[in-house]
């Protein structure tokens, strides 16, 4: 995990000390788990309802019933989201990159 | 057997075996032989970890499930799915960014204490080990069915491959292992899916309305509650599944073999939609299963329904199909427990013997020989013990293993990557609590205990009525590793500055030449 041999070593508190690093922290958290949070309860609601209630028992289109309906909604769900993070994370690899560069123009003052 | 089938596992041993022998002219350092090297592309690590993680559990386990239970078993479908963004977002990027070859080394990035490292080390064994004990067993029966040869005999030609595969051709053997079962095994779920749709003349509507009348449970096999009457214990489960696959030491290794955290980003969508389509197949491996082949057959080839996914193959296309199937069953099951015996060996030879036993003072050459053994070691232990465990159930042996990584590999994974103030006490509570809580909720649990004779372990009323105690032994996790922390002076802010830097930006990583 050592960096390269002519180059002093990483100082992570001083990147830890940068604004930009804190706010992207704070804001990529913020999303991760806020997420989360909400595909874990949508995902948990299926037994709970199922379990509890009759009412994804009821027929929606012919013979199929809500469960089924709310299961493919799990499925897009998963997909979409998936999805909704690459192009998330990609946005925060920018700023991640800017605030390295940030870094490296300070040490090299 | 007919000639057919033979051919077509001769075909699978000899192109696996094709292989293990190209693979091991590329694996001479403990990078290649850990993590190919690092030099996986995102889309063959997608392609790897579906291959890693749609085991016979998956293919022949739900299919049967569905087929048998109708909407329950499309319960593991959606858990075993939903888990992967639980990987993308929680665990993938910042496991990558800090870890070297295991789980251990991501944790000792931050807490360098051989207790630790000790700690994780023997929770990835279990899991390992119990994961592994429940394909072995699920081969050994399949084969023997398949082949007619007797179930030890079936075992140890398991147990003799996957060693094959992993002491010669190490990673990259086995994640091309994996690449190709995964490819096998989309082509022949597709193929059965197709006719089955076919069947139904390609009107979902049709095929819904048809499967009200083409089992004994009638309305209700389109409802959850065939199987699973108890809320909680659903409930439980269904937990254990979202949030297992985080913790699992095989899934978790396949993150390092990419080169940086974009790379194991492009490899978890790829997984996503890979697996996605299989578990939305798996409807009509099951409804198919449950029409065309029927209760009475499948229960008869086997108990657990496991058969109905080869069944279905035969009665949709013949001889040739089915053949194919089963192959694709051999090979699957193949590729996963080649992943699991190379995580085991790399708790065992590299954070067990190189980092705590030798201090980290081994040479290159010694990691290799050390990897090579722990494998021979990892895979004899469990062939032994599969060959003891013939009669436990599967289904229940996967679950436990999703139910332990939940409960003693997420808790500290998330509290190393996300909280300050946690340390090295916390660390090895959160591990133990977990571990033993599962281990020992599952002890007493149904699974383990029944008042009637021959349904379980044991004769005996069971303490707890949870079949899946995650819903208790993942919260024990969290909260052992919160009350653990609490409890010890010790923290270390500069060290988890530097982790969080690591994490979120992946600055060390780049430096790091594979």
């Amino acid at each position: 995990m050592a960096g390269n041999q002519n180059q002093p070593p990483i100082d992570y508190d001083k990147i830890a000390e940068l604004q930009s690093f804190k706010q992207l922290s704070k804001r990529k958290n913020k999303f991760l788990w806020t997420l989360t949070a909400i595909f874990l309860i949508i995902y948990l609601l299926l037994p709970i309802l199922t379990s509890f209630t009759e009412i994804l028992h009821q027929k929606a289109i012919g013979e199929i019933t809500w469960v089924w309906i709310y299961s493919a909604g799990l499925f897009v769900m998963t997909w979409g989201l998936a999805h909704l993070y690459v192009s998330k994370a990609n946005s925060y690899d920018k700023e991640a990159k800017a605030i390295i560069e940030e870094y490296e123009r300070g040490v090299n003052k | 057997m007919s000639v057919t089938a033979v051919v077509m596992f001769l075909a699978i041993v000899g192109l696996t075996l094709a292989i293990t022998w190209w693979a091991s002219r590329r694996t001479s350092t403990a990078s290649d032989f850990y993590t190919a090297g690092g030099g996986l592309k995102g889309w063959q690590n997608g392609l790897a970890i579906s291959g890693d993680y749609l085991s016979a559990a998956s293919f022949l386990g739900i299919a049967g499930s569905i087929a048998l239970t109708g909407f329950d078993g499309f319960f593991f479908s959606l858990g075993y799915l939903v888990a992967y963004l639980v990987v993308l977002y929680i665990v993938a990027e910042p496991l990558r960014n800090l870890g070297k070859f295991t789980l251990a080394d991501m944790i000792s990035a931050r807490f360098d204490a051989k207790k630790v490292r000790g700690t994780a080390a023997l929770s990835s064994i279990v899991i390992v080990l119990f994961y592994m004990i429940a394909q072995l067993v699920g081969a050994g029966a399949l084969i023997q069915l398949l082949l007619g040869i007797d179930y030890w005999m079936a075992v140890l030609l398991v147990g003799f491959m996957m060693t094959i595969y992993v002491l010669f051709g190490g990673m990259t053997a086995t994640s091309w292992v994996q690449i190709i079962k995964a490819c096998l095994l989309m082509l022949g779920t597709v193929i059965i899916s197709f006719l089955v749709l076919a069947k139904f003349d390609f009107n979902i509507l049709t095929m819904f309305s048809e499967m009200t009348t083409a089992t004994d449970a009638g309305q209700a096999y389109l409802n959850p509650g065939l199987k699973y009457t108890n809320g909680i214990d659903t409930i439980s489960m269904l937990v254990a599944l979202v949030l297992g696959t985080a913790g699992l030491p095989h899934i978790l290794m396949r993150f390092f073999t990419v080169k940086d955290a974009q790379t194991a980003r492009s490899s978890v969508i790829w997984a996503t939609w890979i697996v996605g389509i299989f578990y939305v197949l798996t409807i009509f491996l099951g409804f198919g299963a449950a029409a065309f082949v029927g209760k009475e057959t499948i229960v008869e080839a086997n108990a657990a329904g496991n058969m109905a996914a080869p069944l279905l193959a035969q009665a949709l296309g013949g001889d040739i199909l089915f053949s194919f199937v089963c192959a694709v069953a051999f090979a699957t099951i193949l590729a996963v427990v080649a992943g699991l015996v190379l995580s085991g060996a790399s708790a065992l030879s590299h954070d067990i013997y190189g980092q705590i036993i030798k201090k980290d003072k081994v040479t290159e050459k010694e990691q290799v020989v050390a990897a090579r053994v722990g494998s021979i070691i990892i895979s004899v232990i469990s062939i032994v013990l599969a060959l003891g465990a013939q009669t436990l159930n599967v289904a229940f042996l996967v679950s436990l293993a999703f139910c332990i990584a939940a409960s003693a590999n997420l808790p500290v994974i998330i509290y190393t990557i996300y909280w300050k103030r946690f340390n090295t006490a916390g660390a090895v509570t959160a591990m133990l609590t977990g571990l033993i809580s599962a281990l020992v909720l599952v002890a007493v649990s149904p699974n383990v205990w029944n008042p009637e004779a021959g349904k379980a372990i044991f004769v005996g009323d069971p303490l707890i009525f949870l079949t899946n105690p995650a819903i208790v032994s993942v919260p024990l996790g969290f909260l052992g590793g919160w009350i653990g922390t609490l409890l010890s002076k010790e923290t270390d802010e500069a060290k988890y500055r530097e982790v969080d830097v690591k994490a979120q930006t992946g600055i060390s990583v780049q430096d790091v030449s594979h």
